[in-house]
């Protein structure tokens, strides 16, 4: 990555940011440490006043944070070019995370579980509401039934064309082309919408 | 609320690092200017002898220096080197910005990406995987 090092080349840096999302013990840190060299990676999280207890708000001055644990991983294509996860859970208390790694975000994916769907509804929110192309990918757990991809699809009230793909978190080369799939899938939309920007402008 | 105990860590655990960090920042919550994505490449000057000696430098600022000087790595990346929060690795990246010490790149973002063949190398680069 030496590359980057002059300021006249800091431009040759590309780097992707694909996210994962998904309820608690979906598999998020199995997937990513699955297909990268995993990385615990800790943020600080403001402490709400909800969240605050008695104490706190008695001792003066003392500012209380949290540290949240989000998985992050990278794999490097080549030099200057770069592929970066990061997982954390889709949930309301952790939108303030989400906020900066969304930024610039290529695509996400959002991890399912079918004998709790409905974990997932917060993620698919987000992401259809900022316009940010994701898939989902539903991770087939021992003794869950297995669902076909429509019929998460139509559980999950999903746009239309957004992929759904079955996947194994454990599995390398299942987290390979779940990947893939969010690459292709972001790729086809950035085509697009760069060709709607072209006909209106 | 959540109430399972795996699911945060309080900075209590760490406490002493942490209080001494935060004197470290003069109380600063945040960088004052350069915001730091995650994903930018910090890279600094090779020769440690140009920031051993400054004593306006803690420990913690010469551990990202001695991390970037072997090479270019991203905010993310010296954050998890360094056992740090993410929110500390900004305050030291940025004090060492206004000294002049380290460079940043900032990444290329998908929507102002030139051309497609780039994606393209990434699917391949991850079949090759
Ligand atoms: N059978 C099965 N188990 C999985 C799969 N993915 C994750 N697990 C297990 O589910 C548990 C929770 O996974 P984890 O990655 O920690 O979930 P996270 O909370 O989303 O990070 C772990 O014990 C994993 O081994 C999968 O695809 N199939
Ligand atoms: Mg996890």
């Amino acid at each position: 990555m030496d590359s980057a090092r002059s300021d006249g080349q800091a431009s040759s840096y590309v780097a992707l940011k694909i996210l994962v999302a998904g309820g608690f013990g979906v598999g998020k840190t199995t997937m990513v440490g699955a297909v990268s060299e995993i990385r615990p990676l800790r943020t600080e999280e403001p402490l709400s006043e909800a969240g605050r207890s008695v104490d706190d708000t008695a001792s003066v001055n003392r500012k209380r944070t949290t540290t949240v644990a989000l998985d992050y991983g990278r794999i490097t294509i080549r030099e200057g070019l770069a592929l970066y996860l990061f997982g954390t859970p889709g949930q309301d208390r952790f939108w303030f995370l989400w906020d900066e790694l969304a930024q610039g975000a290529l695509g996400a994916v959002v991890l399912a579980d079918t004998r709790r769907l409905e974990d997932s509804f917060a993620a698919v929110d987000y992401f259809e509401h900022r316009d940010i192309p994701f898939i989902v990918a539903v991770n087939s757990f021992d003794g869950a039934r297995r669902y076909r991809c429509e019929e998460v699809e139509q559980a999950l009230d999903l746009d239309p064309g957004t992929p759904v793909v079955l996947c194994d978190a454990r599995e390398r080369a299942s987290g390979k082309e779940v990947l893939i799939a969010v690459v292709e899938h972001a790729s086809r939309r950035h085509k697009e919408r760069r060709a709607q920007r072209a006909q209106s402008g | 609320m959540n109430d399972d105990p795996g699911q945060q860590r309080w900075y209590d655990e760490d406490a002493g690092p942490l209080v001494r960090l935060y004197a470290l920042t003069r109380g600063r919550a945040r960088p004052r200017q350069e915001v730091f994505d995650l994903i930018a490449l910090i890279s600094a000057p090779p020769d440690p002898a140009r920031y051993r000696n400054d004593p306006t430098l803690g420990p913690e600022h010469t551990a990202v220096l001695d991390l970037t000087a072997r090479g270019a790595r991203s905010v993310a990346d010296l954050a998890a080197d360094c056992d740090l929060p993410i929110g500390v690795t900004r305050v030291i990246l940025s004090d060492l910005l206004e000294v002049g010490l380290i460079h940043v790149s900032r990444p290329l973002v998908p929507d102002r990406m030139p051309d497609e063949r780039l994606l393209q190398e990434v699917l391949d680069g991850l079949r090759a995987l």
